[in-house]
């Protein structure tokens, strides 16, 4: 798969946006060790957005779009929510689902997808917020997982819902006064995680978004798990600034709060033994193709 | 056959689909103009009528012809930029003819550049910002066209042309079907054929599109 596939027509090519023309130019479609760090080098997959002002969902969308292994060949699939404003600006394939319905339509696509391309790599990855995976969706949710379907789950936690003013949602920590729920949490922050473990996931995370380099490599590992073994699921934090009462700069330093190893977005992993064994398979490709690479640079430069 | 006619705007906020007054679209080989099927040679007259009397006539090419995802659509594009390039030798200084794209059919939040390009969610922004009185849409996918057909003949005064590459539009004041290259280069023809004979609307006080 590459850019070559999507061409402007060259009478019109003038006319075109200049994001357009950028994607096409100098977008990372087809390259093989994409990453966060062509943030800045090369044009995003995501154009000017309608996110709040240092909102962290902007922060963890752009890394995420960075780090996919296979954009031309991913279908993401969205949900009611802030998620669901961005979704237009981004130039990947998405679909917009009922709200929580996202992972039973990735269960169909990416079925759909395999019948349609039987020869060809195509990942689905779900990307929804705390209510949809959780409240509204969590029958959805479990029965994919439980169904083996080989798909990625990114749960955009941000403790609650944030999109229609701040009602109190099942990841909200106990205890917790929101605009929309000002007797406060009751019970404790539902823990899908361990949900996720139990319910036959192979490759489960729960951290925040805090660090590029960490996003890259967890999304990068839950896609290619889930499209050789099973359902992955990653929750990421990303607090919702307005909410919880920060201030546009405050998002990083939140979220940087929240995972120290005492708090409840400390890094925790979860990989089955065949994820193990296809992550180490991998790895060690990587690890002799960068060596390879860097051979024959040596040998050009000499 | 209905007595509803596709008549330039503004209708009403929701304008009926024009199928639903009973209109109905051309065969093979025919066309339609204000919903009256007619043939295809009197409608490259009238379309060409229309972009050479607009104050600001403008083409509107979609994804269908904006990517060259096939070479009869690399074909198509070249002469959608040959219509827009006659065009402009032929109209009267003061007229002003653009070329606006319809690269995404996905709603634009916070919003579109109006100036560089049309959203069929919200055709009409485009068409009151730079004062569209006449438009043609090539290359878009029928579906997106309806709805954008609809809204500017609900909300603007903008005359609406469909260069259709499937059946046709009934929500277009005029409607070719089964467009093609030769088709877009006949319209050219027609429109250069025309030149110096149709007087521009320049000093109408209704040119433009109205909100």
């Amino acid at each position: 798969m590459s850019k070559e596939r999507i061409q402007i027509s060259e009478a019109l090519y003038d006319i075109m946006p200049s994001d357009y023309q950028d994607l096409v130019k100098s977008a990372t479609y087809g390259k093989e060790d994409r990453g966060w760090k062509d943030i800045g080098t090369s044009k995003e997959l995501i154009e000017q957005h309608s996110l709040c002002a240092g909102c962290p969902e902007s922060m963890a969308f752009r890394y995420i779009l960075a780090s996919l292994p296979n954009p031309e060949d991913t279908v993401m699939v969205g949900s009611t929510g802030c998620t669901s404003l961005v979704f237009p600006m981004v130039a990947v394939h998405n679909i917009h689902s009922l709200f929580g319905n996202q992972n039973a339509i990735a269960s169909g696509l990416k079925r759909a997808l395999g019948v349609r391309f039987p020869g060809r790599v195509k990942d689905v990855v779900v990307l929804a917020g705390d209510g949809a995976t959780v409240d509204i969706g969590l029958d959805m949710t479990l029965q994919a997982w439980f169904r083996q379907e080989k798909f990625t789950t990114i749960c955009f936690d941000n403790e609650l819902y944030a999109n229609t003013g701040g009602q109190e949602s099942g990841l909200m920590q106990k205890g917790f006064v929101a605009k929309m729920a000002p007797v406060g949490k009751l019970f404790d922050k539902v823990r899908l995680p361990e949900i996720a473990r139990e319910s036959g996931c192979h490759y489960v995370v729960n951290c925040t978004v805090s660090k590029p380099s960490l996003v890259e490599k967890v999304i990068r590992n839950a896609v290619h798990v889930a499209r050789e073994i099973g359902p992955t699921y990653l929750q990421l934090y990303t607090p919702c600034i307005l909410e919880i009462g920060k201030n546009s700069m405050e998002g990083l330093q939140e979220m940087r709060d929240s995972e120290k190893p005492t708090e409840r977005f400390a890094y925790k992993e979860y990989i089955s033994e065949p994820a193990k064994q296809l992550l180490a398979e991998l790895a060690a490709k990587d690890k002799e193709r960068k060596a390879a690479a860097k051979q024959l640079a040596g040998q050009a430069s000499a | 056959m209905s007595d509803y006619r596709v008549l330039p705007g503004p209708e009403h906020f929701l304008p009926p689909a024009a199928a639903s007054m009973g209109i109905r679209l051309p065969n093979p080989g025919e066309a339609h103009i204000n919903g009256v099927i007619t043939s295809e040679d009197k409608a490259y007259e009238e379309a060409a009528r229309q972009f050479l009397m607009a104050k600001v006539p403008t083409v509107f090419p979609g994804p269908l012809v904006l990517w060259a995802w096939n070479e009869k659509a690399a074909k198509k594009a070249t002469a959608v930029r040959h219509l827009f390039n006659t065009l402009k030798e032929c109209v009267q200084p003061g007229q002003k003819p653009m070329l606006i794209p319809m690269p995404d059919y996905r709603p634009k939040y916070p919003k579109i550049n109006p100036e560089v390009e049309i959203n069929p969610n919200h055709p009409n922004l485009t068409i009151w910002h730079n004062k569209i009185d006449c438009c043609m849409f090539i290359g878009v996918h029928c579906h997106q066209a309806n709805l954008s057909l609809k809204i500017i003949r609900g909300g603007t005064s903008c005359y609406t042309i469909a260069m259709c590459a499937q059946a046709g539009h009934e929500d277009a004041m005029l409607s070719f079907r089964d467009a093609s290259v030769e088709k877009i280069m006949r319209l050219a023809d027609t429109v250069k054929r025309l030149k110096g004979t149709v007087q521009p609307r320049l000093t109408s006080a209704k040119n433009g599109a109205s909100s």
